[in-house]
């Protein structure tokens, strides 16, 4: 292994390398990142405390909202892409996501599924007395 | 991983010109992949946190519920902190790939500035909660917020060492190659918590004051 790196070689690229070699644009990916994360984090703020949309929809809205934010943390500071050199770190990620999806769904399907079919607790208290 | 032409040297030493295996990859590229993997086992971790907060946020056992007790104005301050400190440490990476000691010791010291003013903020939230009563024992519900918020905050803080830890390094050491994969792994391990926050902000705060 060498200890060098040389950003310029056409290799794979470290999850949180870029390939640009030039500050502008990778000044400038920073700066869009930070205006869309603002823009996603004001407009959920806002989404929660309005009565403007219709009721029900606001929790889907902040989690899409939620969503599209952790998508552009990845790909404007993390810089996870779409590029050949970004393969395995795309892989990991999708992996990650997986359990991620797994854990959090199934809890909540078993957990909704127990609630629908047990009896209340106070009543299963009483049973057991 | 598909080097082509990055150790020419240990291509000839093996006997391995014009064969396609193209050899091991360089060790920046090992070094952020394998922090990648713990950022992402992290990530479940958390995961689990999330699950237990989502089935527990209605257990309040009779106690105060989410609406009561947020102040999203705080939170809405949190975040803001977080965004911005996750945007000077990415000036704080480019300024150590120009190696320019100057603004990264600047980058990093408001990227610190921001972690702290956050800390500062959700330790006075917690003291607040816990002085009205709505401590970890309340309820489920407010176990739950406390591990899910705490390990979050705990992270932060291990994250605030961390970046000490690499100013200090660079200070008095400078940008030698080992030095720079830390600051690469330290960049990765704070944005992946501000990915988190996202997640905490949404969840926790925005959808339980809600309901």
């Amino acid at each position: 292994m060498t200890d060098v790196h040389h950003p310029h070689d056409p290799v794979d690229l470290a999850p949180g390398d870029e390939d640009e070699g030039r500050i502008g644009p990778r000044l400038i990916g920073y700066v869009i990142g930070l205006g869309l994360a603002l823009l996603l984090t004001a407009t959920s703020f806002f989404v929660a405390g309005t009565d403007l949309v219709w009721q029900p929809s606001i929790p889907v809205a902040i989690i899409v909202l939620a969503i599209a934010q952790m998508g552009v943390h990845l790909v404007f500071f993390l810089h996870i892409t779409t590029g050949a050199d970004n393969t395995n770190n795309v892989l990991a990620l999708a992996f990650g996501i997986l359990i991620v999806v797994l854990v959090i769904g199934g809890s909540l399907w078993i957990m909704a599924n127990l609630n629908h079919n047990m009896m209340p607790m106070d009543q299963l208290m009483k049973m057991q007395r | 991983m598909s080097v082509a032409t990055a150790t020419p040297d240990l291509h000839q030493v093996h006997g391995l010109e014009g064969t396609d295996n193209p050899g091991p990859a360089p060790k920046r590229i090992v070094t952020g992949y394998g922090f990648w993997i713990f950022i992402l086992s992290d990530m479940v971790m958390f995961s689990c946190f999330f699950a237990a907060f989502a089935v527990l946020s209605g257990e309040t056992a009779g106690g105060p519920h989410g609406a009561e007790l947020f102040n999203l104005k705080n939170v809405a301050i949190e975040t803001g902190c977080l965004l911005l400190s996750s945007f000077t440490c990415g000036m704080a990476s480019i300024a150590a790939d120009l190696r320019n000691r100057f603004w990264f010791q600047v980058a990093m010291a408001v990227t610190c500035a921001l972690g702290l003013a956050f800390l500062w903020i959700e330790f006075h939230e917690f003291a607040d909660l816990v002085a009205r009563g709505a401590g970890p024992s309340r309820s489920a519900f407010l176990s739950a917020f406390f591990t899910l918020v705490g390990c979050h905050g705990l992270h932060v803080s291990a994250g605030v060492l961390w970046l000490l830890t690499m100013m200090a390094q660079v200070f008095a050491k400078g940008f030698r190659a080992d030095i720079q994969r830390r600051i690469l792994c330290f960049a990765l391990f704070w944005h992946a918590l501000d990915i988190i926050w996202v997640a905490v902000f949404s969840v926790v705060y925005l959808l339980g004051s809600g309901a």
